[in-house]
């Protein structure tokens, strides 16, 4: 009770201690990455050191689109979740229905707090008919296992034990075949499978492949347990070098999922534990969400508040793809209506190489965006040589994704 | 088969008060009852062949004067007149007892010149500030998302209130407020038998001593109860606490309430987000637009409903209610009626202390932050059968008293600390009615872990969760959901775990009555 755990001898307590040593650790793949940082620009992810790029912003975007490029998504929070009721627990917790995610198989999902109000959106991976891993932006362990009162679930934390990378591009599947993962033409989108990885020095091992992305391409996200991360690595690269694989930094990466009209959370909209102002909080029909919702399924978080805002009209709120005039990118724009009126903010944006459009994404008081879609602006700053030059530029409200790629669906897979 | 327009779950006196309102609005009423008999922990039940004592609460002092004149109380046989109030005796070992007369010491004896005067501009004080407390006992506590027109209304009355003490009078007000109760009678008293009367007034029935922040709202908390008029005036029920049921029960049973006992509720059934009824243990389902829960409301959410169908920021709400009791009850069965040193007949037959001092509450209450039970512990002691002598054998008596500090999760365990705690109290006893040790025929201490488990009362805590600051008003029993209505749509709490809270008031009761016939539910 009032009582503190035994503390043992000093050096054991200091070795205890000694992770704030590390302020920024690496992943399991940070060797091979280091290796390879050219720029040497890094950011941080859920605490991680990880590469905003590693040699050259555009041509790994390039990559992504044109060749496989390989991207380290172990910071990403992971969540074992197990047990005779995981599938009651996640249908309690998140929007969609579990129940309609067969074993092998993935949906993006989202979930909320008692008032309805987003707190991460994520990938939910059903491995068997009782063990799901749940990827999120956030950590949530806390609201996880106050969520299990009541089931009968294990909720454990796995971001450490499980290195991820993502394979996407054109080529992905091949230099996945050519790296001797047989089979892996079966996987259709969306689909899991496990593979053997013989990682020689570190043993056997099994990955977990699954054909997602965040790319709106081909692609696939491979899991392995940490200490098998870097064979995995090298089997990769070598099995893609005729294919152009290369490793690529987030800069790259979130102009891919920006065409493909996929949100970030806490750049795209606040989440509800980290936003401080009250009118910062999103229902998830104020930021696209809303289709994820499932009233058949009977309880969970937020249902009633996400009803109640529906009868009573009190959805503020619309998140909008931008098609903008021009080619200047509208990033951080304010958006008007008939130019005077402020009616809302870009949260991405960029000139799309693939859809050879100027795109973005936006957050608009309702009605703008919802019923008023016409007459709407977005202001450039353009900065000129220590000057901002202020455009004022047509917006039009386009459906998202800004592109859609037939290889990303296609079975089989392309070779490419 | 009868169709039912309300159940209510648990026939403790706030279910029973709650189901003969929602009647006489002319709803038909069903009341379950998991124990053999209603009344809860106020009931009153033999313990010895021929000994009946009040199982829990033995005292009345805050029955709510609606719940008397709405259910005619007083017309069905409960006697709660001036000429019943009982008197508090401050005992003591290093002279005589000092009584409080009448409604909470109208009258003081055995204090000095100085002493009395300063009790009377104190006790002045006390009802005072406890007034302007008091209305907020009988509504709804404001709903701060919503409020409306009544809600605001009435906020405004307790804004009116404290405007009418005076700048001077309000200023104090809200300086004592969160105060320790023993640093306001420092203030205030020299007397020590006084302050340990009041210092155990204000922590009786709460994880806090004297000196723990806040602990002065104990005490206005219990000078917001009144009896027959008189804030403060105690009455030991004709018949035990029982007796106070049956006038509840007879006023159910003209309303036409129906009441099953030995029947436990299993599971209130929830269909899309709407409680429509409640399945027994035997799996007899019955339907009603309203289901009244008057139990604790942990079990209510956990066991009755389940934990699924709430979201989890209120799951964890409820989880985190304190509700771990640390009072116990002593029920003794005597040869004869003891005789406390230097206390008068009428003494025997009030409520005597054992309380000699701030300091020795706050010692009292010192072990049981660590697990451990008072090693002299403090108590409130009432000889029932002296006014009442069908509930002893005739020239036995029967003693019953409440006893602090008994922590509910006791570090030994209260199988083995059990007869440690009884000796302690039995000697705590013998010092202040010597000889009392050889007339006990038969003894029963029951631990919160036994009230726990004979009284369906999570922790054996009476007040259904911690009455402190944080657990009282808008945030009882969990914030953002204090109005009796809870995030299941039929689904209504009417027990002490709702404001205002615990004790033999049946203000929780008749709130949730009203709140339910103002929505029409």
């Amino acid at each position: 009770m009032n009582q503190q755990p035994a503390i043992a001898p000093s050096t054991a307590r200091a070795a205890a201690q000694s992770h704030f040593r590390t302020l920024r650790p690496g992943t399991p793949f940070q060797p091979r990455i280091d290796a390879l940082a050219r720029t040497n620009d890094w950011y941080n992810w859920a605490g991680y050191r990880a590469p905003h790029s590693l040699w050259d912003e555009e041509l790994e975007y390039f990559a992504i689109r044109s060749q496989a490029a390989l991207f380290d998504i172990s910071p990403m929070t992971k969540y074992r979740v197990e047990g005779p009721d995981a599938e009651a627990f996640l249908n309690r917790i998140t929007l969609r229905d579990v129940a309609k995610l067969k074993p092998g198989r993935v949906h993006y999902t989202a979930w909320c707090d008692d008032e309805g109000f987003v707190l991460d959106d994520g990938t939910l991976f059903r491995l068997s008919p009782t063990r799901f891993r749940l990827c999120s932006q956030e950590r949530h362990l806390p609201w996880l296992l106050d969520s299990a009162i009541g089931f009968e679930v294990i909720v454990e934390e796995e971001t450490e034990a499980v290195a991820g990378l993502a394979l996407q591009g054109p080529t992905s599947f091949a230099v996945l075949r050519d790296a001797g993962f047989a089979d892996v033409e079966r996987l259709k989108i969306f689909d899991i499978a496990e593979f053997p990885h013989d990682g020689s020095s570190q043993g056997t091992s099994r990955v977990t492949i699954s054909r997602t992305g965040f790319t709106g391409d081909l692609g696939y996200e491979l899991f392995v347990p940490a200490e098998h991360a870097l064979s995995l690595w090298d089997r990769l690269m070598l099995a893609g070098e005729l294919r152009g694989i290369r490793a690529i930094g987030y800069a790259a990466l979130n102009r891919a999922r920006l065409e493909a009209g996929l949100i970030v959370a806490n750049a795209d909209f606040v989440t509800a534990v980290h936003a401080v102002r009250p009118n910062r909080l999103r229902m998830p029909d104020e930021i696209g969400l809303g289709f994820m919702i499932d009233f058949d399924k009977g309880h969970f978080n937020g249902r009633r508040a996400i009803v109640s805002a529906r009868a009573k009209k009190r959805l503020r709120h619309v998140l909008v793809g931008l098609e903008i005039e021009g080619n200047i990118p509208a990033e951080h724009a304010m958006v008007y209506y008939r130019k005077s009126q402020e009616v809302g903010l870009v949260s991405a944006a960029m000139w799309s190489p693939m859809a050879k459009r100027n795109i973005a994404i936006a957050s608009l008081a309702r009605p703008f965006g919802d019923t008023i879609v016409d007459d709407l602006w977005v202001e450039i700053y353009a900065m000129r040589e220590l000057q901002y030059q202020k455009l004022m530029k047509r917006a039009k409200v386009v459906p998202r994704p800004f592109i859609k790629l037939d290889r990303r669906t296609a079975n089989p897979p392309a070779d490419f | 088969m009868t169709s039912f327009d309300a159940i209510v779950v648990g026939g403790g006196h706030n279910g029973l008060v709650s189901a003969a309102v929602l009647a006489k609005s002319g709803r038909n009423v069903l009341v379950l009852e998991a124990a053999g008999d209603v009344g809860g922990a106020a009931r009153t039940e033999e313990f010895a062949p021929g000994f009946r004592v009040s199982s829990i609460a033995h005292l009345l002092n805050r029955l709510h004067p609606d719940v008397v004149t709405t259910l005619e109380l007083e017309k069905h046989g409960l006697q709660i007149a001036r000429s019943a109030f009982v008197p508090s005796v401050a005992l003591s070992t290093d002279g005589p007892p000092l009584v409080l007369h009448g409604a909470y010491g109208e009258v003081l004896t055995g204090a000095s010149p100085t002493g009395q005067t300063a009790w009377k501009d104190l006790r002045a004080q006390l009802l005072r500030y406890a007034g302007i407390l008091k209305p907020l006992l009988a509504r709804r506590p404001p709903d701060l998302s919503g409020m409306s027109l009544l809600d605001t209304a009435s906020l405004g009355q307790t804004a009116l209130a404290l405007k009418k003490l005076g700048k001077e009078d309000m200023r104090d007000f809200l300086r004592v407020l969160l105060m320790n109760v023993a640093d306001l009678l420092d203030e205030q008293l020299s007397d020590d038998r006084l302050k340990g009367l009041l210092a155990f007034d204000a922590t009786l029935g709460s994880h806090l001593g004297p000196r723990s922040p806040t602990s002065l709202l104990g005490l206005y908390y219990r000078l917001a109860g009144e009896s027959g008029g008189a804030a403060g005036a105690q009455i030991l029920p004709k018949g035990g606490m029982g007796a106070v049921i049956s006038a509840i029960c007879v006023a159910a049973e003209k309303a036409g309430v129906t009441s099953r006992t030995n029947t436990p509720a299993a599971r209130i059934i929830v269909e899309k987000g709407r409680a429509v009824g409640v399945a027994l243990a035997s799996g007899e389902e019955i339907r009603a637009r309203t289901i009244v829960s008057a139990i604790n409301p942990a079990t209510t959410v956990f066991d009755l409903v389940g934990p699924l169908e709430f979201d989890t920021g209120f799951i964890r709400k409820v989880k985190n209610i304190r509700m771990n009791g640390d009072a116990a009850k002593l029920n003794l069965a005597l040869d004869r009626p003891p005789q406390f040193a230097g206390v008068d007949a009428a003494g025997h037959k009030g409520r005597l202390v054992i309380a000699p001092s701030p300091d020795h509450v706050e010692r009292a209450f010192n072990p049981s932050k660590y697990g451990e039970f008072s090693p002299e512990p403090v108590m409130e002691i009432t000889l029932p059968s002296l006014a009442d002598s069908s509930l002893a054998p005739d020239g036995a008596c029967v003693l019953s008293a409440v006893v602090q500090y008994a922590p509910y999760a006791l570090r030994e365990g209260w199988a083995s600390g059990r007869g440690k705690f009884l000796n302690a109290i039995m000697a705590q006893l013998e010092t202040y009615a010597p000889g009392i040790g050889k007339t006990v025929r038969h003894a029963e201490l029951l631990t919160p872990a036994d009230i726990e488990a004979r009284y369906r009362m999570p922790g054996g805590h009476w007040h259904h969760g911690e009455l402190q600051a944080d657990q009282m008003l808008m945030s009882r029993p969990v914030a953002g959901w204090s109005g009796y209505d809870t995030p299941i749509d039929g689904l209504f709490l009417a027990g002490a775990g709702s404001h205002p809270g615990g004790g033999v008031s049946g203000a929780p009761g008749l709130n949730a009555a009203r709140r339910i016939i103002a929505m029409k539910g």
